[in-house]
Parts: structure tokens; sequence; C-alpha cells
């Protein structure tokens, strides 16, 4: 008796019992009588058979009839939202690169609420493969026109067909991806007859060997049948597919650089997690290493909170942060917070920052203690909220004569002006650190010029910031008013003692 | 171990890192933009991942693809792009998947500000997207704060298998202060439930639909047990001389901030004031408030926001005790003295007429 | 009685078959069919005619049903 061998049966890669559906029968699918879908996960299977991949494979199943591939399959499944397969994918692909990651998504999914998903993965040149299942038409939930619904055709939602005056046009998928530079491989194919059947077996089986080989983002957009609700018997069905669907959707390759393309480079090889510190730029401010600077208690009562506000581009900011540096360098508790948000939008840049001898309660500052205006429209924008008492540093020749409130202790301090003859009006917002420390005696100079060291790299710049805050307290010694330089008439109220609070 | 000035949104990048996370998918908006910018710079650095996506919808998606490849994985966002993520959160939650969304709020509704707000509370705290569940949410009011909340999210997440938000208002982020980090940990290994694309996990599903009745209220009775159980074991708290407070002011991240120094100048001017700053908005600290409820007079909820957290106190306290609010709005941060002012005026009278035991 | 050795033969998984009609129609050699009897699930699910298969598989490819059709290829004895 001659042998009889099994050719052509069913796929290892598909579940024995599909014991995962939670109705019907669980030797059947639970797709319609001659769909698409049916013959093209059957594709697919025997594509994973081919390559020897079913440990590596990952298929993300969106909404749709496509739902339920994780009852078929006998691969690592994933269940998406609607259209965010291709989102889903990336991620997976990108954390395990190893894997094969298949987007299985339907017209609806991918042409309409998923389009910006489906682009920008393309576009990305993620290194998966999508099989893109068009049959015109919503088929889950139960025959809603879908973006590739053919003109004229009618559906639930167009009753009396679809009219490209109204409903526009059927999107072309491929092509449209195929104005794309990264995709590696852009093919349409159909399951309208025997021959296109093949050819559909053959475009699956590469655009999954693409990923194999490690190319970048394939998609094969298949022609598929929906007898159900196209309202034709499967045979009908399938000759619509062959004979019709291709007038609109052309089949053939429309992109093919396999030749070419280079596989995306792996990963390098991650750091020892003892090295990360030094990475992130946390040396010795994390458990276990040493360094670093802590506020202490050598300015208890203590609380200084300062406004810095002038011209974007004048340096507020890093004046701010210098202070804060150097404060949590002389001991104090600190915050800096920069301009943002409305309470502190004068159409100017500012900051604040609070130096405290305790825990510091807000970082906003709402009563300070000194402004450092290095503009006039900052200090008109900031003079309402000052209190009798505030220290008032004004960057300019003269303190303006009109609209000051009384009790201030205002002073000018032509910072610009020194700046300039230093070499460059930019180190302006030094000098009038300068002049700040000079009238507060909050910090000691001499831990403001270390801040100045270690946080300016360039050493044109550092010179010249040094310089310029060693004028601005020469300046501010020299023509600020006595008042304002009484040192401790500043300090305000002590804040709440004790550290921070830290969570259980 | 000292401690380093740093921005928020640059310091909650590098704790997560430390934390073992090594994936961020993200989408720029302001005032959480560093925290994407931070992500790009460093995450390739230590072997992980950064994709900066198409949109929230995407972003939040990446983290249900990076999560179900069983990595720690996190993104940032503030309102608008927060209200996109909605769908992500409950797919996430519906298929019990780990991560760490950082929001920090900024005004709304609609485009709003870039303000700070807390008015994302109810869309976090109660669930924006559809579905029986709930975020686990954490409020960081310091950078200090920002960093070990964000270590904590998520242990929590896997501990839970559950979305954890980090949620605190822009200038949480935006400020710089001082912070320590913990000791960097190891990468962990992938859960069992992971999908890595190896035989080991073929088998593995992660799915969030069940179409069955009984199987999808027995899926969602599991989640049910597991808010009941964090609810017993994760409510967490900061409490401010609230042994003899006859008023309790409440209030989280920022606002939560300036209460203390309230508490404070309200006991300076003789009100016995104490302060509760939920360091958890859900688990939220129902059991200690009706604990204070049995010796406090009368609460007081400040917040940036028209009357979001005050629901949860009034919950809690069931009407046994009046609470009046307190709110700022448009970006607009509560001032130490504007608070005071809304202590002595509405506060400290409240509740005389009630019953409360005496102070021990 | 005397006739050729067919190449191959098709098995129909009955259960499995939704009686599409796919199969049928896409068959070269024509030797296939629906049956006249119903399965379980009420379909007329498609039979061989008994010969002239050629084991060129186009059944199993049409065929949406995973396990639908196997077609086995005869060996050499």
């Amino acid at each position: 008796m001659p042998d009889l061998a099994v050719v052509h049966g069913r796929s290892p890669s598909f579940y024995a019992v599909f014991d995962r559906k939670e109705d019907g029968d669980p030797g059947q699918t639970h797709y319609c009588p001659g769909c698409g879908h049916g013959i093209l996960t059957k594709l697919l299977a025997e594509a994973i058979d081919a390559l020897g991949i079913q440990d590596r494979t990952v298929l993300v199943s969106p909404v749709g009839c496509s739902v339920f591939g994780y009852e078929y399959l006998d691969v690592g499944n994933i269940q998406a939202a609607h259209g965010r397969a291709p989102a889903v994918a990336t991620a997976v692909k990108r954390s395990r690169p190893d894997s094969i990651v298949i987007s299985y998504q339907g017209d609806g999914d991918l042409a309409a609420i998923g389009t910006a998903e489906i682009i920008h993965a393309a576009n990305r040149g993620e290194a998966i493969t999508v099989i893109f299942v068009n049959n015109a038409i919503y088929g889950m939930t139960g025959g809603q026109m879908a973006p590739t619904t053919l003109v004229g055709e009618r559906s639930t939602t167009t009753p009396w067909g679809r009219d490209p005056t109204v409903h526009g046009y059927p999107i072309r998928v491929c092509e449209l991806l195929a104005t794309l530079e990264a995709p590696v491989h852009i093919e349409r194919v159909g399951l309208g007859s025997n021959r296109q059947i093949m050819a559909a077996a053959r475009a699956v089986r590469r655009a999954i060997d693409n990923q194999v080989r490690g190319l970048g983002f394939s998609v094969v957009e298949v022609l598929s049948p929906c007898p159900t609700i196209w309202g034709l018997d499967p045979v009908e069905a399938q000759t619509f597919v062959r004979d019709t669907m291709p007038r609109t959707f052309p089949l053939g390759i429309l992109r093919d650089r396999t030749a070419t393309a280079v596989p995306r480079p792996p990963l390098p090889s991650p750091p020892d997690p003892a090295e990360l510190p030094g990475i992130l730029g946390l040396d010795g401010a994390t458990a276990g290493t040493t360094g670093g600077r802590a506020g202490g208690p050598r300015h208890a009562g203590a609380d200084h909170r300062i406004v810095a506000a002038g011209f974007g581009g004048q340096g507020v900011q890093v004046l701010g942060e210098v202070l804060a540096e150097a404060g949590l360098s002389a001991g104090y508790h600190v915050a800096w917070l920069p301009s943002y948000g409305p309470q502190m939008r004068s159409g100017t840049s500012n900051c604040h920052v609070r130096l405290c001898g305790g825990a510091v309660d807000s970082p906003l500052v709402s009563r300070p203690t000194a402004l450092v205006a290095l503009n006039q429209p900052s200090l008109r924008a900031f003079l309402p909220r000052m209190e009798p008492g505030t220290l008032v540093l004004f960057n300019a020749d003269a303190v303006p004569p009109d609209g000051l409130p009384r009790g201030l202790r205002i002073g000018a301090v032509p910072a610009t002006a020194i700046a300039d003859r230093l070499g460059s009006p930019r180190a302006a917002n030094m000098v009038m650190l300068g002049a700040l420390l000079e009238a507060t005696g909050m910090l000691a100079p001499g831990v403001v010029e270390a801040t100045l060291q270690r946080m300016v790299t360039d050493p044109a710049w550092r010179d010249l910031d040094l310089a310029a805050l060693r004028a601005g307290q020469r300046a501010a010694r020299r023509a600020l008013p006595a008042t304002c330089l009484h040192r401790t008439a500043i300090l305000g109220a002590p804040g709440p003692p004790g550290p921070g609070p830290r969570p259980s | 171990m000292g401690a380093q000035l740093i921005k928020g949104n640059e310091a909650v990048v590098k704790a997560a890192l430390l934390a073992g996370c090594r994936g961020f998918y993200g989408y720029p908006i302001t005032p959480a933009s560093e925290i994407t910018e931070s992500a790009a710079r460093y995450l390739p650095l230590v072997g992980g991942v950064f994709v900066q996506a198409e949109s929230e919808v995407a972003a939040i998606n990446m983290l249900y693809g990076g999560a179900a490849a069983g990595v720690r994985v996190m993104t940032a966002s503030s309102g608008p792009g927060i209200s996109l993520m909605q769908e992500g959160f409950s797919y996430l939650a519906g298929a019990e998947l780990p991560c760490v969304v950082v929001d920090m709020m900024r005004g709304g509704p609609g485009l709003g500000s870039i303000g700070p707000e807390q008015a994302d509370y109810f869309q976090i705290v109660k669930g924006g997207g559809h579905g029986s569940y709930r975020n686990l949410v954490l409020a960081p009011a310091s950078v200090q704060e920002l960093v070990d909340l964000t270590v904590l999210a998520f242990d929590l997440a896997d501990r839970y298998r559950n979305p954890v938000v980090v949620l605190a208002d822009g200038s949480v982020g935006q400020m710089m202060e001082p912070a320590a980090f913990p000791a960097p940990r190891p990468v962990p290994e992938p859960p069992p439930w992971a999908i890595l694309g190896t035989a080991a996990t073929r088998t593995n599903l992660v799915n969030s639909i069940h179409l069955d009745p009984d199987r999808l209220e027995r899926h969602v009775r599991t989640l049910e047990a597991k808010y009941r159980r964090a609810e017993q074991r994760e409510p967490r708290w900061d409490g401010w001389r609230t042994e003899d407070a006859e008023v309790v002011l409440v209030g989280y991240g920022m606002a939560g901030r300036v209460l203390r120094a309230a508490v404070e100048a309200a006991r300076r001017r003789g009100i016995r004031a104490g302060l509760l700053r939920p360091l958890t908005l859900y688990p939220f600290p129902t059991a200690e408030i009706r604990r204070l409820a049995a010796t406090v007079r009368a609460f007081g909820v400040v917040e940036m926001s028209t009357g979001q957290l005050i629901e949860d106190v009034r919950l809690a306290l069931e009407g046994r005790r009046p609470v009046e609010l307190h709110t700022r709005l448009g970006g607009n941060i509560p001032t130490t003295e504007e608070v005071l002012d809304f202590v002595a005026e509405k506060l400290a009278g409240a509740g005389a007429g009630l019953e409360v035991p005496a102070h021990a | 009685m005397e006739r050729t050795i067919d190449r191959g033969t098709v098995v129909i998984g009955i259960d499995e078959c939704k009686g599409c009609g796919l199969c049928v129609q896409a068959c070269p050699p024509r030797v296939l069919r629906l049956s006249a009897q119903l399965n379980r699930h009420g379909y007329h699910p498609a039979e061989y005619t008994g010969s002239g298969c050629t084991a060129c598989g186009i059944c199993y490819y049409v065929c949406p049903e995973p396990g639908g059709v196997t077609v086995f290829r005869r060996e050499a004895a």
C-alpha cells in the first residue's frame, strides 16, 4: 500500500482546541462561513510555522473581528484598544527586540480610529509586521461604513451608498504609507481567487521574514471578503474581492526596500546599576554614596524670600539658581521656582527663591523680603505687592522718581552698564546678585564664588561672572543708600522647624 | 549621602530610573515637557527605551505594550494630555498591567492655562476612563517627595498590577529643591505573566475582554478585591500638629504645603490648627480623618480646584463635622496669609455646638 | 475494476466545516462538493467525491477554518 502523508493540514501554531473562546464550539473559529479572517489567520499560522518562530511571536489584536486572534493562535497574545495596536506593538518590539511582533488590524481599526498610530509606527520604521485586513466595512459592529468602503457601496451608515461628496473617498492605506521613507515593504494582496490567495500567502510570509531578518516596517494589506455583512454568499463575496475591489485598491508591491534596508542596531548592553548615579549626575546624592550638600542648622530663624525679575535673556533664572545652589552649600533649606503660571506673569521672566533656616513651607513667594528688578517693567509689576521694609534693588543709574510706594528700602545699581564695561551686558545678573549679597549678607561671597566656579564651565564666562559679582558688591557699598544695607533688618519670621515631611 | 538641588521634572525621571524603570513613552506638554526631555536624554544611557509618541493616546498604549512585555514603564503629561490617556488607563487597569503616569496638573477646563491647578482630581482619583477600576494616586508636595513617591509608585504598580498616578500641580515639577535619591535598584525580573516572545511565556495572554457575563463579573470582582486590599494597606498621609487640634486643614501637594505654614501662623493667633496632608489620594486616608473627627471640631479643605478633594473629606466624615472650603484657581497658589484668613473667618468658630470630647 | 491511483486525497473536518463552499469552487479538478447531509452545526459540509484529488492544496488555503481541510499526498510505495 502506498503511504499517505499530510501535505496541508492544521498548523501547530493553532491551539488544538479553542478553549479561550467564551461561547460557541471550541472546535471552530467564531468567523462566519467564507470569512477572509479565517483564511488569513491560516496564512499567518503557516508563515509562523515555516519561519520557525512560534515561540518568539507576539500577536497584537485590537478591536474588530480581529480581536479574537488570541483564541486561535498559540503564540504570545496581547489584546489592544481600538486602533492602538501599532503603539502597543512598538513598545513590545522595542522592549523585547528578539520577539516577532505582528499587529493584526481591520480597516476601521487601522484606517479610521488608528490612523495616527499606523502612520507614525510606519514613519518611525518600527521593525514590526502589520497585517491589514480590508473588507471595506465594519464587520463586528454590524456593517457601518469603513474608511475603505467603496464609492456607492451601501452600509448601515451609508444607506443610499457611499457618496464621495458627503462621505469622502475610500482611503488607500498602502499608497498613503508609501509616501513615507521608513517602511521597507508595503504590499496589497487579495483573497479573491486561488491565485490571489497564494500571492497573499507569500506576501504575509515575506512581511514576517523581513522582521526575522531585522529589517524595518512591513505592512500587507489584504482585500478580504465579508460575505455576511455584504449580503453575498461566500463565493459571490470572493468574486467581489477578485473583480471589484482591486479597481479601487490595486494589487501589488508598493514598496520593496528589503534589499537595501539596514537592520536597526541592537540596544547597547545596559550599564551595571551601580553606575547609574554617575550616569544620572547624582554622585553624592544617592543612598550609599558620599558627597553632595545638605541643609544644616546654621541659619536658624532665617527666611529670605527673594523675587528676581527682568526681561527674558537677562539671566534672571540663572541668578536665582546660583542663589539657591549657593544657599544649599551654605546650609540653608532652599527652593527655586521659575516663571511659571499666571500668578508670576508680568510680561517678564522671573523666579522665586527661598533660603530658610527650616523646611521651606512654600516655594511661592507671596511676600518677598527682597526684589531684584533687572528692568523697569518688572519693577512696576512687582511693586504693588511689596510691603514696607522690603529691599528693592533696581538695575538703573537712578531710582525712578515717581509712583513708588512708601517705606521700601530701594536702591539703584547700574548693573547693565557695569557688566558692559567688564565685557558683556549679559553679566548684569551677577552684578545684581553681588549687590544683593552685599545688601543682605545672607551668604558669604566666597560661597557664591565657589558655586559659580562649579556651575559655570566656560572659563571666559566664569571669569566675567566672578568679576561682575565682585563689581556688584562694590557698587552696592558705594551707591546704595544706608537703608538698603541694614543686613539684619530683612530677616523675616522663623519658618516651621524641623526637616521637611517625608512620605511614610 | 547629601542632597542635590534639582528640578522636580528632572528628579522624577532620575528617581524612576533608579527604581528600575526602563521604558518611557511620552508626548510633550507644558508643564510636564521637561520630564519627557529628561527621559529622552537618560533612558538610552541606561539601556532603556524612549519613544516620543505621536499623541498621548499612543503614549499610554505604548505603556500598555511595554508593561505587557514586562518592563517598568512610565509616561508624564498634564491635563489635556491626561484626558486623552483615559482610554489607556481603563485598558491597563482591565488587563492588570502596572505602569506609572505622572500628571503635572495645569489649569483647565479645555486649554485652560499652563499654571498650576489641582483640578484633575476627579479625573484621576475617581477614574476618567470607563468601567469599574481605580488608579492608585500619590500626591507629592516637594521635589524630595516627588523622588520618594515615584519610587513607591513603581512598587505599588507591580504589587497591585495597576496604573499608579503621581499627581502634582505643575509647580511641583517646575521648582528646584534639594533632593536625596535612593540607591539604584537592579532592573526587576519580568513578572511571570509578561509576554516576552519566548517559549516560556508563549501561553500568556494580556487581555481585557470577557464577553461572558459571569467571567467579566468574576474579573471585576477580582479587581474590586484588589482595591479593597489597597484601601486597607496603602493609605499614607502627613499629619502635622493634629494631636491637640480643634480645626484640621486638609490639602495635598502644593496647597497642602502652604497649609503647614498656615497651621503655624494660626497657632500663633491662638487657633489650635492641625494639618492632614494626604500622600495617597486613592486610597484616601479615610480612617485617619474619621479618627480625627473624634476630637476635631471642624475641617477646612484647601485646594486648587472648585471642590473636588472636599468630596472625599465629606465622604470620610459622613456629616459628623462641618467642612469648609477655600479654593484658588487659574494658576494661583493659595498663600499662607489667605489661608490664615480662611481659618480665622470660617473655621475658628465652626462646629462650636458639636459634642467633642476633651483632648487627652 | 481498474483505475489510476490518485496523487492525493482530502479529508474534510466535518464538524469544523461551515459549508461556505469556497473549497468546492476552488478545487481545480472539481472533486469536492457540499454534502446532502447536515453536520451538527446545521451546515452542509464539504465532502470529497472520492477520486481525482491531486493534492494541490488549494482547498486547504481557501478554507477559513484551521482544521477544515487536510490534504494528503500519496507517496511512492
